[in-house]
């Protein structure tokens, strides 16, 4: 028992061919992962991508019956219809979840009084985690008499106390306003950093996937559209979905028809003409082919010397930044400009596009080239 | 501009509705409340009135007047000597039967129907919804039809005619109201409540007793309230099932009133009525506001 233990990892996560169905709906379509131990997982999808059932199923709170197929392997151990209270996992929700007629302390001992845990070690834990999260001043309050911050720490701390292996979050962050969330946010990351803990992390926001993930899984309709760390999945999206979902403003698409050259030269025509040198092609491209050029708008930069030209449309101040939209025939294009360039509507001005980092992909299967 | 102009006189309306309080609309509203109010109060008032008459005063035939000599005779006579049937012991033994019936017919409803809307709302067992609309049917089945089947029902297990046996039938026909109750009261608590508890290792019983009931206590209060206006004020179920040795109040004070030998005594008459109203009109006094809240959980049903 304890060799196979040490053989496998402490806390990982495995999921095999899983099918989950609803009502004779397909939620989740023979998905397979493995997570890491220690590894801060986000799973990151528009609703309805079924990333919430999949947590749910780590969690053991999915009706069993509507698993149709599959393993869930928590620490090595067959997991998939284990109660959720022996499965090793804590949990944290969107709602915060905390029982409303017990004070701070009793919500996160509860778990540690109901396993029967002696009185003086429930005391150490509850204290260790109160002092980690700043919770110390709170605990003889009851959850109605806290902020929405103050009650999401506490489900945290509720999670924490139990001192599992895993720990899953089903977007935590989403009742927080803008400037409470950034702060969690942080919070959240260094607590990954300070236990090492093997993290599972829902959210449909991009900044929190990008921010906190050691590694993003984008999921649509079921099935996982690409496994990648974050700058892989912002900078290689796998296919069009990715592509359009991460980033704000949005990646430019444009179409347009790959020409090759007897001697191999790829080129692309159309509402931009290109030549793709630069550009590392995973897959053979063919004359002809029907495609979409995706390029980031902070790799449009203005530039007198540029090889494109277009016309100022709109310009969005951010401060920091300015997001300029520049018509270049029929096409729109989104660019990251620096604040002090000044700009004017309806101006003409040149722009290079850095196409070693652009991404293409066929029109037809939507996937990367 | 049309259209603000509207707008704008609208507002004055309403400010000039606010500053004269009393125009000729709110006097309409008043005169038709106070009449109301008296429609339902006269009868309380002559009731009143009449039980602290001596019965030659009532002879006189002033229903409105005041007592001229205020006499608390009616009520002893009413609580401790009146005859019910055949007995002249008063109501207070009818009262005390009521009281044993309304206790546990309050209790066992209120914690059942807790249970079974808890189970409907967290555990959804198979055939949960089926469970349901099976037993708000059963709510819309008159009692009289139930009555002889569950005469027979009851004597064959040997509880007819005993306080065990009118307590499970106040038990039976509560339990669609009451799990309705609960069940759209849980239904209203978002589930990751019940999810992270799980996770916390709570089983059926603990999540219950432990978390699901300490938050109940505004639904128990209806439910109760409920249950005991509704027990008290019960008189066929207590005529059929109780037996002579627990006949609610209701039917002790429909002995008192309809025995027709000798003089009809009025005043005990009214006495003993006030009596027998006394727990749901405090009930009424007391917890108005939850009691309409009561009345509109339970409207719910249709």
């Amino acid at each position: 028992m304890s060799t196979t233990t040490s053989q496998q990892p402490k806390s990982g996560v495995s999921i095999r061919d899983l099918c989950i169905h609803f009502d004779g709906h397909e939620v989740i379509q023979g998905l397979n992962l493995e997570i890491h131990e220690g590894e801060f997982l986000v799973l990151l999808g528009p609703s309805g991508c079924g990333k919430s059932t999949l947590l749910h199923s780590i969690a053991g709170l999915t009706d069993f019956e509507s698993i149709a197929e599959g393993t869930v392997k928590i620490a090595g151990q067959d997991m998939t219809f284990a109660d959720p209270s022996e499965r090793g996992i804590g949990m944290v929700f969107q709602s915060y979840a905390l029982y409303p007629t017990m004070t701070v302390e009793k919500n996160m001992s509860f778990g540690l009084r109901v396993a029967g845990c002696p009185k003086d070690e429930v005391q150490r834990r509850v204290q260790r985690v109160a002092a980690m999260l700043q919770l110390e001043p709170l605990l003889q309050r009851k959850p109605g008499q806290l902020s929405g911050g103050q009650r999401q720490r506490v489900a945290i701390g509720r999670a924490l106390v139990r001192e599992a292996a895993v720990l899953l979050f089903d977007e935590p962050l989403s009742n927080l306003d803008a400037k409470l969330r950034a702060e969690l946010r942080r919070e959240l990351k260094l607590l990954h950093k300070n236990l090492g803990s093997t993290m599972i992390y829902v959210t449909h926001d991009q900044v929190e996937a990008m921010t906190l993930a050691s590694r993003i899984v984008v999921m649509k309709g079921g099935v996982i559209q690409q496994i990648g760390a974050p700058t892989e999945v912002y900078e290689r999206p796998a296919n069009l979905f990715v592509a359009g979902f991460l980033g704000a403003p949005g990646m430019n698409l444009v179409p347009g028809q790959l020409s090759v050259s007897a001697s191999g030269e790829v080129g692309l025509s159309g509402a931009l003409s290109a030549d793709l040198a630069a550009y590392p092609f995973q897959q053979q491209p063919r004359d002809r082919q029907a495609v979409l050029l995706g390029i980031r708008p902070e790799h449009v930069r203005l530039d007198p010397q540029g090889a494109w030209r277009g016309v100022v449309h709109l310009i969005e101040p951010m401060g920091n930044h300015q997001v300029v939209w520049i018509q270049c025939g029929a096409q729109l294009l989104a660019a990251i400009v620096e604040d002090h360039v000044q700009l004017q509507p309806d101006q003409a001005l040149s722009f290079q596009l850095d196409l070693a980092r652009a991404s293409l992909f066929d029109q037809a299967s939507e996937q990367r080239l | 501009m049309s259209h603000s102009a509207v707008m704008m006189k609208t507002q004055a309306e309403r400010r000039a509705q606010a500053r004269g309080r009393f125009n000729p609309a709110r006097w309409g509203i008043y005169a038709f409340l106070l009449t109301a109010a008296l429609f339902f109060l006269a009868p309380l008032y002559i009731m009143l009135v009449t039980s602290f008459k001596t019965m030659e005063e009532i002879r006189l035939g002033q229903l409105f007047a005041l007592p001229m000599n205020a006499t608390l005779e009616p009520w002893r006579a009413a609580w401790s000597e009146v005859c019910t049937g055949v007995s002249c012991e008063g109501i207070s033994a009818g009262f005390w039967n009521s009281v044993a019936i309304v206790v546990p017919s309050t209790i066992l409803p209120v914690l059942i129907g807790a249970l079974n809307g808890y189970a409907l709302s967290f555990w959804r067992p198979r055939g949960a919804h089926v469970l349901f609309g099976i037993l708000m049917l059963g709510a819309f089945i008159p009692v009289q039809v139930m009555i002889y089947p569950l005469v027979k029902v009851m004597a064959a297990v040997g509880l007819y005619s005993s306080l065990p046996g009118i307590v499970a039938v106040h038990l039976i026909f509560s339990m669609p109201v009451m799990t309705l109750l609960f069940r759209n009261y849980y239904s209203a608590i978002p589930p990751e409540l019940f999810k992270a508890a799980r996770i916390d290792g709570g089983g059926f019983w603990r999540i219950f007793v432990q978390l699901m009931l300490p938050m109940s206590t505004p639904i128990i209060v209806v439910a109760a309230i409920m249950q005991v206006t509704g027990v008290w004020n019960d008189y066929i179920l207590g005529l059929v099932f109780a037996g002579r040795e627990h006949l609610p109040m209701t039917v002790q004070l429909n002995n008192v009133i309809n025995t027709t030998t000798g003089e009809r005594l009025y005043n005990v008459n009214m006495a003993a009525t006030i009596l027998t109203s006394m727990v749901p009109l405090l009930v009424y006094f007391v917890s108005g506001r939850w009691f309409v809240r009561g009345i509109a959980a339970g409207a719910v049903k249709g």
